[in-house]
């Protein structure tokens, strides 16, 4: 029996004890005088049952999953060839994963031993399966058995109901600790085994990205360097572009909307606006490399330059429009949170509209603007289709915008979705990479939280 | 200034001399003339002021314009197929089967001969090796399954003609969809011949081609073949990790919200649970997908590929973004509402499950439909966990290797061929609908049910 339907059985269990326990709560009741003289309602015992029921053996299923393939790996090694063993743990690792395929190809081998090893799994994986059945019935009934004993008028269902859920909230609510947790102990973990094969220093402070290592030694270039500023200087370039584009624009539609707008020009543009928000990256990116890319191509050469057909300034100006709506959308709020009585009298004493503007509306929105921008930027810098698709693939340390740059994100990508071992120096340095990545947005946001935070102390 | 003056400049406002002729005393001191002097210039940098604001609203809408423009031009002719007639004999010879062959047999037979065959038939006066090369690329490779599976399903037909509406190649079909072909000399993109081109003009005249609705394109998986490549298996893909999504994220971003706006107390704790959500929101999405790697499927070695691992790290992406749009839908409901609850002897869980929830769920739907909306445009994180495999299947569980529709999109980009360029421009363009109608729904739910209080 598969996990997914003993899980079914169990749900259908829960519900089943359910409507019992609630029909044996109106039972008891009668003999104590009537309903109103039991501590919960019917369906509170009835949901007591079914939790007694289904829950523990849900954990136990939980942890026997997690528990079984080592537990049958370990049983495993004593019909492994001693012959394999002798060559160490990665053979033996090798080892079974021959005999998980064969199993999975349907146990037929030219290795009568391998037959006879995966016949054993099998054979483990059944018993471990039946006895994860028995034991999780058992401990179904009992519980419920238990619990239906407990529906009495003096035993506290929802009280016990209400402690479960409550827990459940907590833990639900604890899942986002375990991703910062789970990223960061990823990222760490991984990133600490490639600075073990290549320094530290080197990394944050080489001038030269090629993590093409060979695969036989005798290859040239057999050593891949990781030397991460070209990719730091690509990534401050195209988003720097990106904000140069976002900024004006995003400040000044933001202006427009909040202070200048009818209200039913507002109601329109507004929301579209937002639509360029909504648009998936990938769409961005294809539209970067196939419609502004040629143009800027085009043009640039009309003037008697040379761009790169994966400039930088094509990746930077579209990322630049998908960011308009966040710096946009981010002041507006920002600026209506702005007191009526603040222009009133700035208006009083003789400013035009956009005098007000410049002298006190944007001075007093300024801490949210710029946490807005923060934001904006932080979210250029982990922006990773649009680079993906137009920009470039080799580490130019350029300032020059025509020129094709690589990005941090763009690595990240290149070097994982290629066929390698796990282990290389090139997968790991995506992790480095992901770490800087992670570190850098995270302190972004932070001090943008940390200014939208004591802005709105101020007003409110 | 004094008073007076004040009093005297505002009468003579209008009249110049005379405000002059005050003023004579001290004319620099006198703010009223600064102020009048300044003032055309003052409206002058007010009207700039207005007009870049306006310039900025137009030149972003100018961008969505060009944006969704330029893809649906690019992308109205995959919509289309091209086809073309031809009269298939099923020919014993040809086929290398005999009379009342079982279907195993014709499985196996020779139908790339009988193509060949039919198109040298249609074109008897081609003789060279080199030119019936080219005439054969004119159909697509479809075509003998097409015919194959006929034969298969009637295989009293073996022996008899027969003719079909066969798939063409991707070219001819390019030149003759968007009316190239009348208009041959203004045809700068082609790789077709001018052989080629003259047997596609024989066939037009004879007839034998027509324009479809693509239905293809909804029907298949990839295919190496432009003509053939369709977006069902990506669509499919898309909707088992999107259900994962939901089926993860929902209940989860809900009972947190719930902790946190109804029980939650002020400690440590949720402090520190308040800070992670709002910063998961700001963390790009490619780092999930490095987490994705490495503890789903390096450390707890889910099969990569699957829709359930994309699942699983689209949702963990979308929680912050349900969890805050429910927290504000819960804070929006008034609390004389729990007061109320909680003064007929509720417990605080069923003020909550009876009556708080309920008032917040078009809030709590709005919120969710949107983070979905988000996790189906996603591509980076499913890079990540090997989701950019070439699929021809269409995926039937959620553990079967898969792709997503902006996968898909990201892939068709990469292919040299042109004709992929309209097909990815089209499948952003039923991407871009499917976003539209889940926002559209957004909005409704806002519209319909939201309370003012």
């Amino acid at each position: 029996m598969n996990t997914t339907n003993l899980v079914l059985l169990l749900l259908g269990l829960g519900l089943a004890t359910f409507f019992y326990g609630r029909q044996k709560a109106y039972v008891v009741s009668k003999s104590h005088g009537g309903m109103r003289n039991m501590h919960s309602l019917p369906s509170q015992y009835g949901v007591m049952v079914s939790i007694w029921c289904a829950l523990p053996a849900l954990i136990l299923v939980l942890f026997w999953k997690l528990a079984e393939p080592s537990v049958i790996s370990s049983l495993l090694d004593s019909s492994i060839p001693a012959a394999v063993k002798e060559l160490g743990e990665k053979s033996v690792g090798l080892y079974k994963n021959d005999i998980a395929n064969l199993i999975e190809a349907g146990g037929i081998s030219s290795d009568p031993k391998k037959e006879a090893v995966a016949e054993r799994w099998i054979a483990l994986s059944a018993i471990s399966s039946w006895a994860l059945l028995a034991c999780v019935l058992c401990l179904a009934a009992v519980g419920a058995a238990s619990a239906i004993r407990k529906i009495k008028p003096d035993t506290r269902a929802r009280v016990m109901v209400e402690r479960v859920v409550h827990w459940f909230l907590i833990i639900c609510a604890s899942i986002a600790i375990l991703t910062t947790v789970g990223i960061l102990c990823s990222v760490l973990f991984e990133s600490f085994r490639f600075f073990q094969q290549v320094s530290f220093v080197e990394f944050v402070t080489g001038t030269k990205w090629s993590p093409q290592t060979a695969i036989r030694v005798d290859q040239v270039g057999s050593s891949g360097s990781f030397g991460a500023i070209p990719l730091f200087t690509g990534t401050l370039l195209i988003s720097a572009i990106a904000m140069v584009v976002a900024v004006p624009i995003g400040l000044l539609a933001a202006i427009y909307l909040a202070e200048y707008a009818t209200p039913r020009l507002r109601a329109y543009a507004k929301p579209m606006l937002e639509i360029l928000a909504g648009i998936p990256t990938v769409v961005y990116g294809f539209f970067a490399a196939l419609t502004v890319a040629p143009a800027i191509r085009e043009w640039g050469e009309l003037i008697g330059l040379s761009p790169s057909s994966e400039s930088a300034l094509a990746a930077g100006t579209v990322m630049g429009i998908m960011i308009i709506p966040f710096i946009s959308s981010l002041s507006d709020d920002v600026i209506t949170a702005v007191p009526q009585a603040m222009r009133d009298g700035s208006y009083g004493l003789g400013a035009t509209h956009s005098e007000t503007i410049k002298k006190v509306v944007i001075p007093a929105a300024l801490p949210g603007i710029v946490s807005g921008i923060l934001l904006a930027a932080s979210r250029a810098i982990g922006e990773t289709m649009i680079v993906v698709m137009a920009a470039g693939l080799a580490a130019n340390l350029t300032a020059n915008p025509l020129e094709a740059v690589t990005t941090v994100t763009v690595q990240i990508v290149t070097l994982l979705t290629g066929d390698q071992e796990f282990d290389s120096a090139k997968t790991l340095a995506a992790f480095a990479l992901g770490l800087m990545l992670f570190i850098t947005t995270l302190i972004l946001n932070v001090i943008a939280l940390y200014v939208v935070r004591r802005y709105r102390e101020q007003y409110e | 200034m004094s008073l007076g003056a004040t009093e005297n400049s505002m009468n003579n406002s209008t009249d110049n001399s005379a405000s002059d002729t005050v003023n004579t005393a001290a004319p620099r001191k006198d703010s009223t003339s600064i102020v009048k002097r300044t003032l055309a210039k003052r409206y002058a940098a007010e009207k700039r002021f207005r007009f870049y604001g306006a310039a900025a609203i137009g030149i972003s809408l100018l961008f969505l314009a060009v944006l969704i423009g330029s893809i649906f031009l690019k992308g109205w002719p995959a919509f289309i197929e091209t086809q073309v007639h031809i009269d298939v004999t099923y020919d014993t010879q040809t086929l290398g089967v005999e009379n009342g062959a079982t279907s195993q047999e014709l499985k196996t037979a020779n139908f790339y001969l009988l193509i060949k065959k039919t198109m040298r038939d249609m074109f008897p006066d081609v003789t060279e090796r080199r030119e019936r090369k080219e005439l054969y690329k004119l159909i697509s490779t479809d075509a003998e399954y097409q015919i194959r599976q006929n034969l298969i399903d009637n295989p009293n037909q073996l022996g008899q003609s027969h003719s079909f509406w066969v798939l063409a190649d991707d070219e001819l079909s390019a030149l003759y969809k968007t009316g190239g072909l009348k208009d041959i000399a203004n045809v700068t993109h082609t790789r077709l011949s001018d052989q080629q081109i003259a047997w596609t003009h024989t066939l037009e005249e004879q007839g034998r081609l027509r324009k479809k609705f693509n239905a293809t394109f909804f029907k298949n998986g990839d295919s190496r073949e432009p003509e053939q490549a369709g977006i069902r298996a990506a669509l499919i893909g898309s909707i088992l990790t999107l259900l994962i999504t939901f089926v993860l994220s929902f209940p989860i971003a809900v009972a947190t919200a719930i902790y946190l706006e109804e029980f939650a107390p002020q400690n440590r704790w949720t402090d520190l649970i308040e800070v992670n959500i709002n910063n998961l929101a700001a963390v790009p999405s490619i780092v999930f997908g490095l987490l994705g790697l490495a503890v789903f499927i390096n450390f707890f070695h889910l099969p990569r590929s699957a829709p359930v691992v994309g699942g699983i790290v689209l949702s963990l992406m979308t929680l912050p973004t349900i969890i805050i749009s429910s927290r504000a839908a819960l804070k929006s409901v008034p609390p004389s509402i729990r007061e109320a609850g909680r003064g007929l002897g509720a417990s605080r869980l069923q003020v909550v499950t009876h009556h708080v929830l309920p008032l917040a769920m078009p809030g709590i739907l709005t919120g969710t439909i949107i983070g979905l909306a988000q996790a189906l445009g996603e591509t980076a994180p499913l890079l990540m966990i090997g989701m950019v495999a070439f699929i021809v299947d269409i995926p039937s569980s959620v553990t079967d290797a898969a792709t997503v529709l902006p996968v898909q999109v990201f892939l068709w980009a990469d292919s040299p061929e042109r004709a992929f360029l309209e097909k990815t421009s089209a499948a952003i363009l039923v991407l871009l609908v499917f976003l539209i109608v889940m926002n559209a729904a957004a909005v409704f739910l806002r519209k319909r049910f939201e309370r003012k209080w």
